[in-house]
């Protein structure tokens, strides 16, 4: 038999008041690899990544974690797992600096104290491995360009060493070369055997990095892809919606994917 | 961008050539230069800080000296320090709440109501003077909880549910006093010491100045000495000297002035160790942290797993035992209790006083220290008036007049840093 999937999500269900923003979706993140998740704009991409990361609790369907049923219903608990994200939106404290931002709620501390050296270092490190340009470490992250708050937020979900990462479109906001940089580390990370979900609306970068890639389209899955042998055409077509291949659980998912 | 931090090895190299004399002025010149930079760079990302309110603060004692020369002796010096840490204790726990971008209006009805607590209990009820004090104090937490813990659940902004509060403890004080009105405490009680009584000797002033500069010496020398080993950026001596010199100038001087009329009053003493002690807790723990972040994005605070009812409900518990604390030492001022304890301006000017010492009204940005500096500035004013008989009117519109210069450079400074931002 083999290995179960770090993370897999079966039949998961969210709707925000009236609105059923997923219908039971599925998903398998193996360790080792690099799932796209792709979609148009509202598909419910980022409703995903918060279903996972606790930030918004999934109301039905299963979470598995290495084969075994695990309730995620706060943000402690996906982190508690091992689960890092990067979201959409970064979710920083504006007014902190870098370093404040990068250990908000793990700060290393001393006889009781805030170690700012010691985070201060971690911090050097961790900035260093995404990008040759360090923002200001003590500035407030407000005064930060986009990018670099990009970068921060990457840094931040690599503090924990994490076993999974999501990360809902990490280099949108970035330049050619850090989005390089970001591509090549998620690389790295993959071959440690992180576990990692990268969603993109640039179909070169998943074909680039992704080992597999599944589409959402309203809610519900539209397919899914072995990237190395799928076409580009056909991906285009599960994602605008030309082809409606809806998977019935269990039955055709395994040869699909 | 890498590593700015504003001093680094290299200004101590260039420092140790050249002859000794020289190397003095030259020090000097530097780190003064140093500062200007630093300043210069802080202007530009809109973080003023508290220089807008220390040269309020300068220019006021200069115009009243100028207008009375009285104004700046050790006697009302003296009682201008006492007077301002009733009200600035109260600020103090305004400064918590603003950090969340929140305003507690309830602080004047829970320091009445701690008061009368204590008053009740102590001179009708016969308690001892200190179990008394911490029930009035532990009165005040829990009001302040109660009403953290509810604007958590309910997500009522504070403001709106600290307004009922208001009125309730409002309520609840004239029920404590009942129909005994005005309570007279005792006159030589521990209450009435606190703002009584006054360290005679000359020494124990000198000795805390002493010990305050020496204090910030050694744990920036330390943390200096920590980061070169590491090899970390770090700040020059030259830096850490002149910081700790000036802290040693404004300690000895007023060390110095205190000890020319009464010498160093306990409630001021009390007052600068609470300050400095909270100073510590907000930002230099990871309880301060988790304030400051709530204060920066709710949301964020809650991705990063922190416990936001707990935090919204400790700071409005903090702001409550402040308020009791506070509302003990203006008691404690003229030795009664009374149905108007905490109602009038009071409230109006702890809320005043935090935000012109440069606490942000949207919240995470400020420390304990602006309420010590816009009480300051409140009680010179309001102090300077009496002495030059100027009526109350002109009183009111200029501490006005300087509430709204605050606001506003506070809104600026937070348009500068977004602008700054997106650049
Ligand atoms: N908090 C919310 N309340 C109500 N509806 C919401 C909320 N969050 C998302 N939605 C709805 O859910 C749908 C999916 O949104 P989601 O942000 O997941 O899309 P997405 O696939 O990430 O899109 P994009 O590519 O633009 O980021 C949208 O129709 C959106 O309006
Ligand atoms: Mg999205």
């Amino acid at each position: 038999m083999p290995a179960p999937p770090l993370l897999a999500l079966r039949g998961v269900c969210k709707r925000f008041g009236a609105v059923e923003v997923l219908k039971d979706v599925d998903l398998e993140i193996h360790a080792g690899q690099v799932v796209a998740l792709l979609g148009d704009n509202g598909a419910g991409k980022s409703t995903l990544v918060k279903v996972i990361s606790g930030v918004a609790p999934a109301e039905r369907g299963v979470i598995e974690w290495e084969g075994r049923a695990v309730h995620i219903r706060r943000p402690h608990d996906a982190r508690d797992l091992g689960i890092a994200t990067v979201y959409q939106d970064l979710a920083l404290c504006l007014n902190l600096d870098v370093v404040g931002n990068l250990f908000l709620g793990r700060e290393i501390r001393r006889y009781g104290f805030l170690d700012e050296m010691a985070m201060e270092s971690r911090t050097i490190d961790l900035l260093g491995r995404l990008t040759r340009a360090v923002p200001e470490l003590r500035a407030p992250v407000v005064s930060l360009s986009s990018g670099q708050r990009q970068t921060v937020a990457i840094a931040r979900s690599l503090l924990g060493d994490p076993r999974v990462l999501l990360l809902d479109e990490p280099t949108a906001a970035l330049g050619f070369e850090q989005t390089t940089e970001v591509l090549d580390l998620v690389d790295t990370l993959r071959d440690r055997g992180m576990g990692v979900l990268l969603i993109s609306h640039n179909l070169g970068d998943v074909k680039a990095l992704a080992d597999r890639a599944a589409v959402l389209r309203l809610g519900r899955n539209n397919g899914f892809f072995n990237v190395n042998t799928a076409s580009q055409e056909q991906i285009i077509a599960s994602v605008t919606g030309a082809t409606e291949n809806v998977p019935r659980r269990g039955t055709s998912y395994e040869a699909r994917w | 961008m890498r590593r700015t931090t504003e001093n680094t090895q290299a200004d101590d190299a260039a420092a140790a050539a050249g002859d000794p004399s020289a190397r003095r002025g030259h020090t000097l010149s530097r780190a003064l230069q140093d500062w200007g930079a630093a300043l210069r760079r802080r202007f530009r990302a809109g973080e003023l800080g508290s220089l807008p309110v220390v040269l309020v603060l300068a220019t006021v004692w200069i115009v009243f000296q100028s207008l009375n020369g009285n104004f700046l002796s050790p006697r009302n010096l003296s009682n201008l320090s006492v007077d301002i840490v009733g009200t600035g204790l109260i600020a103090v726990g305004i400064v918590f709440v603003l950090l969340l971008g929140e305003l507690d209006l309830s602080v004047g009805s829970i320091s009445g109501l701690a008061a009368a607590v204590f008053a009740v209990l102590n001179v009708h009820h016969g308690a001892p003077e200190w179990l008394a004090l911490i029930l009035a104090v532990l009165a005040g937490t829990a009001a302040g909880a109660v009403q953290g813990y509810s604007c958590a659940k309910t997500r009522v902004p504070a403001f709106v549910l600290t307004l009922a509060g208001l009125l309730t403890w409002n309520g609840l004080m004239l029920a404590v006093l009942g129909t005994s009105g005005t309570v007279n405490l005792d006159e030589n009680g521990l209450v009435a010491d606190l703002t009584n009584y006054y360290f005679t000797h000359d020494a124990v002033a000198y000795c805390l100045a002493a010990l305050c500069a020496g204090a910030v010496f050694t744990i920036s020398y330390l943390d200096r000495r920590r980061r070169t080993a590491a090899d970390m950026p770090h700040r020059s001596l030259r830096h850490i000297a002149l910081r700790a010199g000036a802290i040693a100038v404004v300690a000895f001087v007023s060390a110095y002035l205190l000890n020319r009329f009464q010498g160093l009053p306990l409630a001021l003493l009390i007052f600068l160790v609470v300050v400095a002690g909270l100073d510590i807790l907000l930002r230099h723990t990871h309880y301060g942290r988790q304030v400051y972040a709530l204060g920066g994005g709710v949301e964020a605070a809650r991705r990063a797993s922190l416990n936001v009812t707990g935090i919204r409900t400790a700071v409005l518990a903090a702001s409550g035992t402040m308020a009791a604390i506070g509302g003990l030492f203006l008691a404690s001022r003229i030795t009664s209790v009374s149905q108007t304890s905490g109602s009038g301006v009071l409230l109006l000017n702890a809320i005043a006083a935090a935000v012109i010492g440069g606490t942000s009204l949207f919240g995470g940005r400020g420390t304990t220290w602006s309420a010590v500096l816009g009480m300051l500035v409140i009680q010179s004013i309001s102090s300077g008036m009496a002495i030059t008989d100027t009526p109350t009117a002109v009183q009111l519109v200029i501490t006005g007049g300087v509430l709204f210069a605050a606001v506003v450079i506070d809104a600026l400074s937070r348009r500068s840093q977004e602008a700054h931002g997106r650049a």
